[in-house]
């Protein structure tokens, strides 16, 4: 039962963007090793709710939180966090893949660099084995200083996956990874995020129901800020308990 | 337009109605652009027949002789070219930090923020003049003489009069507000995607700039840099009590030295020469050589950043 273990513990958690509310008295708890989704239709807050477990709505001035977010017993906006050391434990992958403008190389070695790791041995491991872990390294393998802009959609999500694990996180956040992906593209990231639950905690945004049914172990239903479901995937999708969830899952609306 | 022009008289309407309105909108434009190409070409041609006979190595490696009616403009163009590098390594780098300022940290509308843009607004709009009479006041009488009373206790003239640093420093206040509205520009152009992954990865505000910002704005950096320098080689009014001489044997050795620049030396041959008719043609190969060299500078500038952004593409 140790996997069952909380990682991530949200409770009534609030965000305002100014003047208008995104997310309404949310609770919800991630367990360790485990795929969670996010879903719901769009604007329903989904990708808001994800950007508060890395603190990325900081960069926002109108961004107002109440509540807490506790990851490993941590308060993450408690006064003593260190926002940096957050988020290199909290790795995040965005909808639209964003690879640096630099070479392959120095993509997955950005996150060691700023930690100050400097020698090239250390580094040439360090690019080798998050590459592989992301499924990129036989792609890629023999021209690693070529531009990443050059690699395909699916390549630089992986590309950007493997960045993020450069830095060794605990946590992958996932906001719409395979969205702008075509259909192989997106099995091959689906497949990677069943390997990468081994050693990570996921929580995964997607508007793709199915996607959520097959690469997660919990999802959690939101719609108009709110979270209205949360349970087993299984269960979810089988035997949704509110009104909504069977609505939006059976596509009444959104 | 000739459709339209007569079916409009075939009305025969009393007042201006669309059609016509818009028959001398299109002529008056064209007749504006045909004049403006034609006021360049006619410039361009005058300053190139003129200077192109006197426009020898000699012209541009020698000295002026004869009260300026014989010789070569070299100490000009020298001077010139010191000028705007000392002005491009005091300017660029505090134009470029307070670009890094109001892009990066600065809160949108924030009293600082505002406050900087109201004065990097008022700075543009300043006339030259001015600026030539503020380096006068601040820095040769203020500093300058400061200076000299804490070096020697005010025996020794030395930086409290006209010299090339001031002269330059001058120019750098001038094309500030260029250099921070160009890289302020070429920052914000940064994808908001590129920052987010950098500071997803637990980079802090600093090492983003550093390393993700500012390597991709470079070719806006250098623009603000290039802009400046052709905005400063034009300027003849900010270095007239600053630093430029009407005339010297030898070149500036050290940053208290005056200097010659060719702007000044027009200016100087056109109005304080012995014989103004004499110096005509000099007048003529000295314009030529400083609109040259403001080509030569436009377009390096553009090769730059030509090079740089095919350097990111590839890199």
């Amino acid at each position: 039962m140790t996997h069952e273990q909380p990682k991530i513990v949200v409770e009534h958690l609030n965000l305002h963007y100014g003047h208008k509310q995104a997310l309404k008295d949310i609770s919800l708890s991630v367990s360790s090793n485990r795929v969670t989704a996010l879903i719901g239709p769009s604007g329903c807050g989904k990708s808001s709710f994800i950007r508060t477990l890395n603190r990325m709505n900081d960069l926002i001035d109108s961004a107002r939180i109440e509540g807490s977010v506790m990851i490993d017993g941590h308060d993450i906006y408690g006064n003593s966090t260190d926002v940096i050391a957050l988020r290199k434990k909290v790795g995040m992958i965005f909808q639209k893949s964003n690879p640096f403008p630099k070479s392959i190389y120095e993509n997955v070695a950005f996150g060691p660099r700023i930690n100050g790791i400097t020698e090239k041995a250390a580094l040439d491991e360090i690019v080798q084995r998050s590459l592989k872990r992301s499924a990129l390294w036989e792609e890629v393998k023999d021209d690693l200083t070529k531009s990443a802009l050059t690699l395909s959609g699916g390549q630089q999500q992986r590309l950007c996956i493997a960045r993020a694990l450069a830095v060794d996180p605990d946590v992958l956040l996932m906001d719409e990874p395979a969205s702008a992906l075509d259909p192989i593209s997106t099995a091959k990231i689906e497949e990677l995020i069943h390997e990468l639950k081994q050693n990570y905690t996921i929580v995964i945004v997607t508007h793709n129901m199915q996607q959520a049914a097959r690469v997660s172990d919990s999802t959690a239903f939101f719609y108009m800020g709110e979270l209205v479901e949360f349970s087993e995937t299984k269960i979810l999708f089988t035997h949704p308990h509110k009104k909504q969830t069977v609505d939006y899952i059976t596509g009444r609306f959104g | 337009m000739q459709t339209s022009a007569s079916s409009v008289e075939s009305r025969e309407s009393s007042t201006l109605t669309p059609p016509r309105l818009d028959t001398i909108v299109v002529a008056l434009a064209g007749f504006s652009a045909v004049l403006i190409v034609a006021i360049v070409l006619f410039i361009l041609s005058d300053i190139t027949l003129g200077g192109m006979e006197r426009l020898t190595w000699e012209f541009l490696s020698a000295e002026p002789r004869h009260g300026m009616t014989e010789g070569g403009i070299f100490p000009a163009i020298f001077g010139t070219f010191l000028l705007v590098i000392i002005m491009s390594v005091a300017g660029v780098p505090v134009g470029t930090v307070t670009a890094i300022y109001l892009a990066e940290y600065a809160r949108e509308g924030s009293l600082v923020a505002k406050l900087i843009r109201f004065a990097v607004k008022t700075l543009a709009g300043v006339p030259a003049i001015v600026f030539g009479l503020f380096g006068l006041g601040f820095f040769i009488q203020f500093v300058g003489t400061g200076m000299d009373q804490a070096l020697s206790g005010g025996e020794t003239l030395k930086w409290g009069q006209p010299n090339i640093l001031w002269a330059s420093l001058t120019m750098a206040l001038l094309t500030l507000p260029v250099v921070i509205v160009s890289v302020e520009e070429s920052l914000k152009a940064v994808p908001r995607e590129i920052r987010e992954a950098s500071f997803a990865l637990g980079a802090t505000r600093w090492q983003t700039i550093w390393r993700v910002i500012l390597p991709n704005s470079l070719t806006g950096i250098l623009t603000g840099g290039i802009l400046a320098v052709s905005r400063g080689a034009g300027e003849v009014a900010p270095i007239l009590f600053t630093g430029a001489a009407y005339f010297l044997p030898h070149l500036p050795t050290s940053l208290s030295d005056q200097f010659m620049e060719l702007g000044y030396h027009i200016y100087i041959m056109a109005t304080q020469s012995v014989d103004v008719e004499a110096t005509k043609p000099l007048q003529y190969s000295t314009t030529l050589v400083l609109l040259l060299l403001t080509f030569a500078l436009n377009f390096s500038a553009i090769f730059l950043r030509y090079r740089v952004r095919m350097r990111l593409q590839a890199s």
